[in-house]
Protein backbone atom coordinates (compact mmCIF):
# COMPACT_ATOMS: atom_id res chain seq x y z
CA UNK A 1 0.00 0.00 0.00
CA UNK A 2 2.82 2.43 0.87
CA UNK A 3 4.42 1.72 -2.50
CA UNK A 4 1.19 2.39 -4.35
CA UNK A 5 0.73 5.69 -2.52
CA UNK A 6 4.36 6.60 -3.26
CA UNK A 7 3.88 5.89 -6.99
CA UNK A 8 0.65 7.90 -7.00
CA UNK A 9 2.29 10.87 -5.24
CA UNK A 10 5.30 10.68 -7.57
CA UNK A 11 3.06 10.63 -10.66
CA UNK A 12 0.94 13.55 -9.46
CA UNK A 13 4.10 15.50 -8.56
CA UNK A 14 5.51 14.89 -12.05
CA UNK A 15 2.24 15.79 -13.78
CA UNK A 16 2.03 18.97 -11.67
CA UNK A 17 5.58 19.94 -12.60
CA UNK A 18 4.66 19.44 -16.23
CA UNK A 19 1.35 21.33 -16.15
CA UNK A 20 2.89 24.23 -14.21
CA UNK A 21 5.71 24.67 -16.75
CA UNK A 22 8.42 24.03 -14.16
CA UNK A 23 10.11 21.44 -16.39
CA UNK A 24 10.85 24.35 -18.76
CA UNK A 25 14.31 25.63 -17.85
CA UNK A 26 13.52 28.91 -19.62
CA UNK A 27 10.64 29.65 -17.23
CA UNK A 28 12.70 28.73 -14.17
CA UNK A 29 15.69 30.82 -15.25
CA UNK A 30 13.19 33.54 -16.21
CA UNK A 31 11.98 33.60 -12.59
CA UNK A 32 15.54 33.89 -11.33
CA UNK A 33 16.35 36.59 -13.91
CA UNK A 34 15.29 39.56 -11.80
CA UNK A 35 17.41 41.95 -13.90
CA UNK A 36 16.00 40.71 -17.22
CA UNK A 37 12.52 39.81 -18.49
CA UNK A 38 11.26 38.52 -15.13
CA UNK A 39 8.81 35.58 -15.37
CA UNK A 40 6.73 35.28 -12.16
CA UNK A 41 5.21 31.85 -13.01
CA UNK A 42 7.25 30.02 -10.35
CA UNK A 43 5.71 32.21 -7.64
CA UNK A 44 2.22 31.07 -8.71
CA UNK A 45 3.37 27.44 -8.69
CA UNK A 46 4.81 27.80 -5.19
CA UNK A 47 1.69 29.61 -4.00
CA UNK A 48 -0.57 26.93 -5.46
CA UNK A 49 1.48 24.14 -3.88
CA UNK A 50 1.41 25.75 -0.45
CA UNK A 51 -2.43 25.63 -0.27
CA UNK A 52 -2.98 21.83 -0.10
CA UNK A 53 0.31 21.31 1.71
CA UNK A 54 -0.62 23.76 4.52
CA UNK A 55 -3.97 21.98 4.90
CA UNK A 56 -2.13 18.64 5.07
CA UNK A 57 0.10 19.90 7.90
CA UNK A 58 -3.01 21.18 9.72
CA UNK A 59 -4.50 17.67 9.49
CA UNK A 60 -1.16 16.11 10.50
CA UNK A 61 -1.01 18.25 13.67
CA UNK A 62 -4.31 16.73 14.85
CA UNK A 63 -3.12 13.14 14.39
CA UNK A 64 -0.20 11.14 15.71
CA UNK A 65 -0.07 8.70 12.82
CA UNK A 66 -0.43 8.87 9.06
CA UNK A 67 -3.44 7.13 7.50
CA UNK A 68 -1.14 4.27 6.48
CA UNK A 69 -0.29 3.71 10.16
CA UNK A 70 3.24 5.14 10.29
CA UNK A 71 4.26 7.90 12.69
CA UNK A 72 4.16 11.41 11.23
CA UNK A 73 7.34 13.53 11.02
CA UNK A 74 8.38 15.18 14.29
CA UNK A 75 8.56 18.94 14.77
CA UNK A 76 10.64 20.86 12.21
CA UNK A 77 14.31 21.36 13.08
CA UNK A 78 15.37 24.90 13.96
CA UNK A 79 19.15 24.61 13.58
CA UNK A 80 20.46 26.97 10.92
CA UNK A 81 23.99 25.64 10.41
CA UNK A 82 26.79 26.04 7.90
CA UNK A 83 25.83 22.91 5.97
CA UNK A 84 22.32 24.29 5.37
CA UNK A 85 23.55 27.68 4.17
CA UNK A 86 26.45 26.39 2.06
CA UNK A 87 24.24 23.65 0.60
CA UNK A 88 21.54 26.14 -0.37
CA UNK A 89 24.17 28.45 -1.93
CA UNK A 90 25.67 25.64 -4.05
CA UNK A 91 22.24 24.33 -5.06
CA UNK A 92 21.08 27.84 -6.03
CA UNK A 93 24.14 28.29 -8.24
CA UNK A 94 23.48 24.98 -10.03
CA UNK A 95 19.78 25.79 -10.35
CA UNK A 96 20.59 29.15 -11.94
CA UNK A 97 23.14 27.71 -14.39
CA UNK A 98 20.80 25.10 -15.90
CA UNK A 99 17.31 25.82 -14.56
CA UNK A 100 16.70 22.29 -13.28
CA UNK A 101 16.14 21.30 -9.66
CA UNK A 102 15.93 17.62 -8.66
CA UNK A 103 12.13 17.17 -9.12
CA UNK A 104 11.92 18.60 -12.66
CA UNK A 105 15.22 16.92 -13.61
CA UNK A 106 13.54 13.56 -12.90
CA UNK A 107 10.14 14.51 -14.33
CA UNK A 108 11.68 15.55 -17.67
CA UNK A 109 14.12 12.64 -17.89
CA UNK A 110 11.89 10.77 -20.35
CA UNK A 111 12.01 13.50 -22.99
CA UNK A 112 15.11 15.61 -22.30
CA UNK A 113 17.46 13.52 -24.43
CA UNK A 114 21.06 12.80 -23.55
CA UNK A 115 21.39 16.13 -21.72
CA UNK A 116 18.79 15.07 -19.15
CA UNK A 117 20.72 11.88 -18.41
CA UNK A 118 24.00 13.78 -18.19
CA UNK A 119 22.43 16.13 -15.65
CA UNK A 120 21.13 13.18 -13.60
CA UNK A 121 24.56 11.52 -13.67
CA UNK A 122 26.30 14.71 -12.50
CA UNK A 123 23.62 15.29 -9.85
CA UNK A 124 24.06 11.74 -8.55
CA UNK A 125 27.84 12.21 -8.29
CA UNK A 126 27.28 15.48 -6.43
CA UNK A 127 24.93 13.71 -4.04
CA UNK A 128 27.49 10.99 -3.35
CA UNK A 129 30.17 13.62 -2.68
CA UNK A 130 28.04 15.58 -0.19
CA UNK A 131 28.74 13.47 2.96
CA UNK A 132 32.51 14.00 2.47
CA UNK A 133 32.09 17.77 2.27
CA UNK A 134 29.77 17.68 5.29
CA UNK A 135 32.40 15.88 7.40
CA UNK A 136 34.99 18.54 6.51
CA UNK A 137 32.59 21.34 7.44
CA UNK A 138 31.68 19.72 10.75
CA UNK A 139 35.35 19.27 11.66
CA UNK A 140 36.04 23.00 11.45
CA UNK A 141 35.63 24.98 14.67
CA UNK A 142 32.58 27.27 14.66
CA UNK B 1 2.73 37.32 -18.71
CA UNK B 2 -0.05 35.47 -20.53
CA UNK B 3 -3.02 34.22 -18.49
CA UNK B 4 -2.08 30.63 -19.40
CA UNK B 5 1.24 31.00 -17.60
CA UNK B 6 -0.13 31.91 -14.20
CA UNK B 7 -3.28 29.80 -14.38
CA UNK B 8 -1.45 26.63 -15.43
CA UNK B 9 1.25 27.52 -12.91
CA UNK B 10 -1.34 27.73 -10.17
CA UNK B 11 -3.07 24.51 -11.27
CA UNK B 12 0.20 22.59 -11.53
CA UNK B 13 1.24 24.02 -8.17
CA UNK B 14 -1.95 22.74 -6.53
CA UNK B 15 -1.22 19.30 -8.04
CA UNK B 16 2.31 19.38 -6.60
CA UNK B 17 0.93 20.35 -3.18
CA UNK B 18 -1.65 17.57 -3.36
CA UNK B 19 1.11 15.07 -4.15
CA UNK B 20 3.01 16.25 -1.06
CA UNK B 21 -0.17 16.04 1.02
CA UNK B 22 -0.84 12.45 -0.12
CA UNK B 23 2.74 11.44 0.64
CA UNK B 24 2.66 13.06 4.09
CA UNK B 25 -0.77 11.90 5.25
CA UNK B 26 -0.61 8.48 3.57
CA UNK B 27 3.00 7.43 4.16
CA UNK B 28 4.09 9.82 6.92
CA UNK B 29 6.96 11.10 4.80
CA UNK B 30 8.07 14.51 3.55
CA UNK B 31 8.05 14.71 -0.24
CA UNK B 32 11.53 15.96 -1.07
CA UNK B 33 12.87 14.94 -4.47
CA UNK B 34 16.56 15.25 -3.53
CA UNK B 35 16.10 13.31 -0.29
CA UNK B 36 14.16 10.49 -1.94
CA UNK B 37 16.71 10.11 -4.75
CA UNK B 38 19.76 10.77 -2.57
CA UNK B 39 18.83 8.20 0.07
CA UNK B 40 18.34 5.64 -2.66
CA UNK B 41 21.66 6.12 -4.44
CA UNK B 42 23.90 6.47 -1.38
CA UNK B 43 22.39 3.36 0.20
CA UNK B 44 21.31 5.11 3.40
CA UNK B 45 17.60 4.40 2.92
CA UNK B 46 15.82 1.29 4.17
CA UNK B 47 12.54 1.86 2.26
CA UNK B 48 14.18 1.39 -1.14
CA UNK B 49 11.16 -0.13 -2.93
CA UNK B 50 8.92 2.72 -1.81
CA UNK B 51 11.38 5.36 -3.04
CA UNK B 52 11.77 3.51 -6.33
CA UNK B 53 7.96 3.48 -6.71
CA UNK B 54 7.87 7.25 -6.14
CA UNK B 55 10.58 7.81 -8.76
CA UNK B 56 8.83 5.47 -11.21
CA UNK B 57 5.70 7.65 -10.94
CA UNK B 58 7.69 10.89 -11.11
CA UNK B 59 9.61 9.84 -14.24
CA UNK B 60 7.01 7.58 -15.84
CA UNK B 61 3.79 9.61 -15.84
CA UNK B 62 5.35 12.76 -17.38
CA UNK B 63 7.10 10.56 -19.98
CA UNK B 64 3.71 9.16 -21.02
CA UNK B 65 1.99 12.57 -20.93
CA UNK B 66 4.80 13.99 -23.06
CA UNK B 67 3.71 11.77 -25.96
CA UNK B 68 0.82 14.11 -26.70
CA UNK B 69 1.57 17.26 -24.68
CA UNK B 70 5.01 17.60 -26.31
CA UNK B 71 6.42 19.93 -23.68
CA UNK B 72 9.21 22.43 -24.28
CA UNK B 73 12.08 22.13 -21.82
CA UNK B 74 14.70 24.39 -23.47
CA UNK B 75 17.49 22.42 -21.77
CA UNK B 76 20.89 23.85 -22.65
CA UNK B 77 22.99 21.88 -25.14
CA UNK B 78 26.21 22.91 -23.41
CA UNK B 79 27.60 19.77 -21.68
CA UNK B 80 29.91 21.82 -19.45
CA UNK B 81 26.99 23.79 -18.06
CA UNK B 82 24.95 20.61 -17.57
CA UNK B 83 27.79 18.88 -15.70
CA UNK B 84 28.50 21.90 -13.50
CA UNK B 85 24.80 22.52 -12.81
CA UNK B 86 24.15 18.87 -12.01
CA UNK B 87 27.14 18.53 -9.68
CA UNK B 88 26.27 21.73 -7.79
CA UNK B 89 22.60 20.74 -7.55
CA UNK B 90 23.37 17.25 -6.22
CA UNK B 91 26.07 18.42 -3.81
CA UNK B 92 24.08 21.41 -2.55
CA UNK B 93 20.75 19.68 -2.03
CA UNK B 94 22.29 16.81 -0.04
CA UNK B 95 24.54 19.09 1.99
CA UNK B 96 21.62 21.41 2.75
CA UNK B 97 19.20 18.51 3.23
CA UNK B 98 16.62 19.58 0.69
CA UNK B 99 15.58 21.26 -2.52
CA UNK B 100 12.59 23.16 -3.90
CA UNK B 101 10.12 20.42 -2.94
CA UNK B 102 11.37 19.50 0.54
CA UNK B 103 12.54 22.90 1.84
CA UNK B 104 10.30 24.97 -0.44
CA UNK B 105 6.88 23.31 -0.66
CA UNK B 106 6.93 21.03 2.41
CA UNK B 107 9.04 23.24 4.70
CA UNK B 108 7.51 26.66 4.09
CA UNK B 109 3.96 25.23 4.38
CA UNK B 110 4.66 24.34 8.03
CA UNK B 111 6.74 27.48 8.60
CA UNK B 112 9.90 25.41 9.20
CA UNK B 113 12.76 27.85 9.93
CA UNK B 114 15.29 25.71 8.00
CA UNK B 115 12.98 25.47 5.00
CA UNK B 116 12.34 29.21 4.91
CA UNK B 117 16.03 30.12 5.29
CA UNK B 118 17.18 27.54 2.71
CA UNK B 119 14.58 28.69 0.17
CA UNK B 120 15.57 32.35 0.55
CA UNK B 121 19.27 31.45 0.21
CA UNK B 122 18.95 29.20 -2.87
CA UNK B 123 16.65 31.69 -4.60
CA UNK B 124 19.10 34.53 -3.95
CA UNK B 125 22.02 32.35 -5.10
CA UNK B 126 20.06 31.35 -8.21
CA UNK B 127 19.18 34.96 -9.03
CA UNK B 128 22.80 36.05 -8.55
CA UNK B 129 24.01 33.18 -10.75
CA UNK B 130 21.59 34.07 -13.57
CA UNK B 131 22.52 37.75 -13.26
CA UNK B 132 26.23 36.95 -13.59
CA UNK B 133 25.99 34.10 -16.11
CA UNK B 134 23.48 35.85 -18.37
CA UNK B 135 24.10 39.57 -18.05
CA UNK B 136 27.81 39.73 -17.17
CA UNK B 137 29.48 36.64 -18.66
CA UNK B 138 26.84 35.88 -21.29
CA UNK B 139 27.18 32.08 -20.98
CA UNK B 140 23.48 31.23 -20.52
Amino acid sequence: MHRLIAALAGGLFGAGLMVSGMIDTQKVQGFLDVFGAWDPTLAFVMGGALIPMSLAWAVARRRDRAFGGRPLPGPAGRRIDRSLILGALLFGAGWGLVGLCPGPALASLGFNGIGGWLFLLAMGLGMLAAPHLRRRIDRQPA
Amino acid sequence: MAWQDWSFGLLGGVMIGMAGAIYLLGNGRIMGASGILGGLIDGSARDRAERAAFLAGLIGLPAVLALWLMPQTHLTGNPGLILAGGLLTGLGTRLGNGCTSGHGVCGISRLAPRGIVATLVYMLAGALTVALARHVWGVI
